[in-house]
């Protein structure tokens, strides 16, 4: 496949689910008390999303129902069985709420993905309350499809 | 500098006729700059609507009771006053539709369907709505018509210099927005109208974003179709118009079937009430046309000379201060323009932009504003667009400046 040496690195530099878990997202937003600050933190977690090979951006990979552009990518690892996935976007504010979604999704096994509590993981963060429906149909869209690769996995 | 003193306008006693105004939004004042995408309401409509619904509901046109007839009498007085607006055209030649979308699709679904043939044309421009695109391809589908396009030049004006080499014998019909909804270019449609005319094609004037701007005569404009929404026109949502020329009226055929069209129903065949109720079947949005007439007393209430000059005064102030950010990128700089500014900025997406604005109480639009082929003309995704009102102030374009000085600290 194009690009698939790139690709290959694109899953292992993805930190989210790793290093910075729902828990650290969780944590984090809790001690933000402005919008700044969340926006700020939100953006840097975005900018911590490794970008997409311009061959990965497919219609297949596409996500539809965002306000702007999302490509997911995914692939299975053969010793542990757990999903992995690579998000990339051209807003960079969809990228952190991309990177959000991959802390509680990515490096999962499938059975893992199905059963996380995902909306009171939303819930919790203060940040949704404020982003518009569009935007949050966007969001809920990422983990519809997160949720049918697991379904297809699994 | 002191926001208030416009050439005499007076921008204060405008704002506290429009309730919605005065509210926070993420802890700040509102600055609503997304009027293009709709405009607010004055006092005014929202109490001519309850009115109605309070005291005169009923359905028109049929009711042999005293609320049929004040309900009908109401909208009638509506149509009236909506043909006074558009320059003295004939009640019959105002019908109520849904919004442009729909008086847009009446057109093409009756006078398409019924007069194009295999090969006739239907000029547009590079910088129409979708509302006035698609349903030209629908048509053009449906009857093997073909769509051409006239042009933009950078700056976002229309290419009139190519009008001529696409107006021929197959020519059809001019459909054309009279104000851009993105670059805000205000178009010369009287002067296209009469090329058109003179190549034998009748014309179709897309007035959403015009109308609410300018005193516009359908007539003078030399315009065979008009249409309008009537929430961009600080009226409710739902309800529209379409002005037609009367005789073109009487030769379409209805659109759409059922109660309120008809003369004579029954099974061996029916005949059609005449214009304009031939085109509006079933109960119409009688509220909303309600609301449309009190939006367009309202309007004919305010100093528009003073509003307008009000708006150029305040789009300065943007195009100035947009021009002054590194990075910024007006789109639509032509000479003819109004109450629209849309930008990109180097290296930022426009919906951060618009998110970043959000958290700060200002409000505009970040998209491609159902005008994809023009941002193809472009090379652009989408743009962040300030739309204006007379009830904006210079210190809300102050605000949105700031604003977005703040936004693009945290964007790049």
């Amino acid at each position: 496949m194009e690009g698939g040496a790139d690709l290959s690195s694109v899953f292992e530099r993805v930190p989210f689910g790793r290093s910075i878990g729902a828990d650290d997202v969780t944590e984090s937003f809790a001690f933000f008390d402005d919008w700044e600050d969340r926006y700020r933190y939100l953006i840097e977690l975005g900018r911590e999303l490794p970008p997409l090979p311009d061959a990965c951006k497919t219609e297949e990979n596409f996500i539809h129902g965002c306000q702007s552009q999302v490509w997911i990518v995914h692939r299975t690892d053969p010793a542990t069985g757990r999903l992995q996935f690579a998000v990339d976007s051209d807003a960079l504010i969809v990228r952190g709420l991309a990177a959000i979604v991959l802390a509680a999704f990515n490096d999962r096994t499938p059975a893992q993905i199905l059963a996380a509590d995902i909306e009171g993981y939303f819930a919790s963060l203060d940040l949704l309350r404020h982003i518009s429906p569009t935007r949050g149909n966007g969001l809920r869209a990422m983990v519809a499809k997160i949720r049918r690769l697991a379904e297809a996995a699994g | 500098m002191n926001s208030r003193v416009i050439a005499g306008f007076d921008v204060d006693a405008v704002r506290r006729e429009f309730p919605i105004l005065d509210q926070q939004v993420n802890g700040q004042p509102l600055v609503y700059l997304d009027n293009a995408a709709t405009m607010q309401k004055p006092a005014a409509v929202i109490d001519a609507i309850a009115h109605y619904y309070r005291h005169d509901n009923a359905n028109v046109h049929r009711g042999a009771h005293a609320l049929a007839s004040r309900a009908t009498e109401a909208m009638e007085q509506a149509r009236e006053r909506v043909a006074e607006f558009l320059g003295g055209v004939a009640r019959e030649e105002i019908l109520w539709t849904r919004g442009t979308t729909e008086s847009i699709n009446l057109v093409a679904n009756s006078w398409g369907r019924a007069n194009l043939q295999p090969g006739d044309e239907i000029l547009l421009t590079t910088m129409e709505h979708h509302a006035n695109i698609v349903p030209w391809q629908m048509v053009a589908a449906a009857t093997g018509a073909r769509i051409r396009v006239l042009p933009i030049t950078d700056d976002g004006a229309l290419d009139l210099e190519a009008l001529p080499g696409l107006l021929g014998e197959r020519t059809r019909l001019v459909a054309i927005t009279q104000m851009s909804n993105v670059l805000g270019t205000v178009n010369p449609v009287a002067e296209i109208a009469r090329m058109a005319h003179a190549a034998r094609a009748l014309v179709l004037i897309d007035g959403a974003q015009a109308i609410n701007h300018f005193e516009v005569d359908v007539r003078a404009l030399g315009a065979d179709f008009y249409a309008l929404s009537g929430h961009k026109l600080f009226g409710p949502t739902g309800i529209g118009v379409l002005y037609g020329r009367r005789e073109l009226l009487d030769a379409m055929p209805p659109w759409q079937g059922g109660g309120q069209m008809i003369e004579r129903v029954s099974f061996d065949g029916t005949t059609y009430a005449q214009v304009p109720w031939k085109f509006e079947a079933g109960t119409p949005h009688i509220a909303g046309a309600i609301g449309l007439g009190a939006a367009v007393a309202w309007l004919q209430n305010l100093d528009r000379d003073a509003a307008e000059r009000h708006e150029r005064e305040l789009l300065a102030r943007l195009d100035t201060g947009l021009d002054a950010i590194a990075g910024v990128r007006r789109i639509g700089t032509a000479a003819a323009r109004a109450a629209i500014a849309s930008f990109v900025v180097d290296g930022v997406h426009p919906t951060d932009v618009g998110v970043l604005l959000d958290q700060q109480g200002v409000a505009v639009r970040a998209g491609h504003h159902c005008t994809m082929p023009l941002m193809a003309r472009f090379g652009i995704p989408g743009t962040v667009r300030a739309s204006l009102a007379p009830y904006n102030t210079l210190a809300e374009v102050d605000r949105l400046l700031v604003a977005l000085d703040k936004a693009l600290g945290f964007l790049r």
